[in-house]
């Protein structure tokens, strides 16, 4: 029998959880205030978004999602109250090569170390590969992104490229590289019961 | 001042939309052509939807890819694309290049284009780096990129699926200094 009452989308501390057009944009605004959080989390140059920008946006990616079918957007909540700490999506899926982009990040400050990017992490890749069926995911990192880089390293991403100085970020030039997970690899992972 | 858009073998010049969709949309119903050029599963466009898509690329102002056409010099023949998808705030461009005609592959004529876009790159662009992916399975191209002056960076594993077997996607960059280094003579 097929397990349907693994829930998918929760977590020890977090869930997944859809768009809220009304409360979000506020919230999401303010992260896109934080330049560090932008520069860790998008490579195109960071800028501040109001809560009426960061709607529009959302009103996009929900369209995108629903008309080119390879975008799959999450919320990431605080389960005690449902409030909103970060975003998680899998993006650029390639379904003839059965292959996406991974990307995800806590928005709220207080909300960091505390382990919930690595239960998302976790979450996103077991949608990734049981649900969505994916043979392999990436993840594209700065150079400087280190606790990205170790979170997806515990996970068993390899560093498959390296792009030498294709980041230029505080007159300094940076590599971005490229993280892979294969499907075989990851079930290993679980086999031995999961990241450490 | 150099003549940017001529090479040994090649000129880049900029075609009527109908002409290029044309050369487009029979190029595109070549196998192999279609299978060293795109991750996505080979489909074939009208001309029409392909004149619409050129047409509306042409107009952006200013340029979001800087595209170009590719004639050879013999006979002034139209053989190939080649274009640069500049990421400006970093100073980093993709680079991707397609030789439709298929007696001109494998012939010197992509890399004569490939250093003429790379010539460009850097000294119309100014960008700091170029970079392209290109599959395992092509050892043509891959050996015209590393004469351009192309360094391997690494390779997507498995990331191409084609009659049922994974392939790698390699890819590969070449620096400002570096492409300097190799053109000192003629910049």
């Amino acid at each position: 029998m097929l397990a349907m009452q693994t829930q998918l989308l929760e977590a020890q501390d977090i869930r997944f959880g859809p768009i809220d057009h009304e409360a979000h944009p506020a919230i999401e605004s303010k992260w896109t205030h934080d330049a560090d959080f932008m520069r860790l989390m998008d490579f195109y140059p960071a800028r501040p978004l109001s809560p009426a920008m960061v709607k529009k946006k959302y009103e996009s990616i929900e369209k995108k999602m629903d008309e080119e079918k390879n975008l799959f957007y999450f919320t990431i909540r605080a389960r005690e109250d449902d409030r909103l700490i970060g975003k998680a999506m899998i993006e650029w899926i390639n379904w003839a090569n059965s292959h996406g982009w991974i990307w995800l990040g806590i928005g709220e400050a207080d909300s960091r170390r505390k382990g919930y990017g690595s239960q998302a992490l976790d979450m996103l890749l077991r949608y990734a590969f049981e649900e969505l069926s994916l043979y392999r995911v990436a993840a594209a990192l700065a150079e400087y992104n280190e606790p990205a880089i170790g979170l997806f390293r515990k996970f068993g991403f390899v560093e498959e490229t390296r792009r030498r100085e294709a980041l230029h970020r505080d007159n300094r030039r940076w590599d971005l590289s490229c993280y892979g997970l294969l499907r075989p690899e990851w079930e290993a992972l679980m086999a031995k019961g999961g990241a450490r | 001042m150099t003549d940017l858009f001529r090479g040994e073998l090649v000129r880049l010049t900029a075609e009527e939309p109908q002409d290029l969709a044309a050369a487009f949309a029979r190029w595109n119903r070549d196998t192999e052509y279609a299978r060293l050029l795109d991750f996505d599963p080979m489909h074939l466009w009208s001309e029409k939807k392909m004149k619409e898509y050129i047409e509306k690329d042409m107009d952006a102002e200013p340029p979001k890819e800087y595209f170009f056409q590719v004639r050879e010099l013999a006979e002034d023949k139209l053989i190939g694309f080649v274009g640069l998808f500049p990421i400006w705030a970093h100073g980093n461009s993709w680079v991707g290049i397609g030789m439709g005609e298929r007696e001109y592959r494998g012939k010197g004529y992509g890399t004569d284009a490939m250093r003429l876009v790379l010539r460009f790159a850097f000294m119309e662009l100014n960008l700091h780096r170029v970079t392209l992916d290109v599959f395992e399975y092509n050892p043509r191209a891959i050996r015209s990129y590393e004469k351009a002056g192309f360094t391997h960076e690494g390779r997507q594993r498995g990331l191409l699926v084609r009659n049922g077997k994974r392939w790698d996607v390699l890819e590969m960059g070449i620096l400002r200094e570096e492409w300097l280094r190799m053109n000192s003579s003629t910049t």
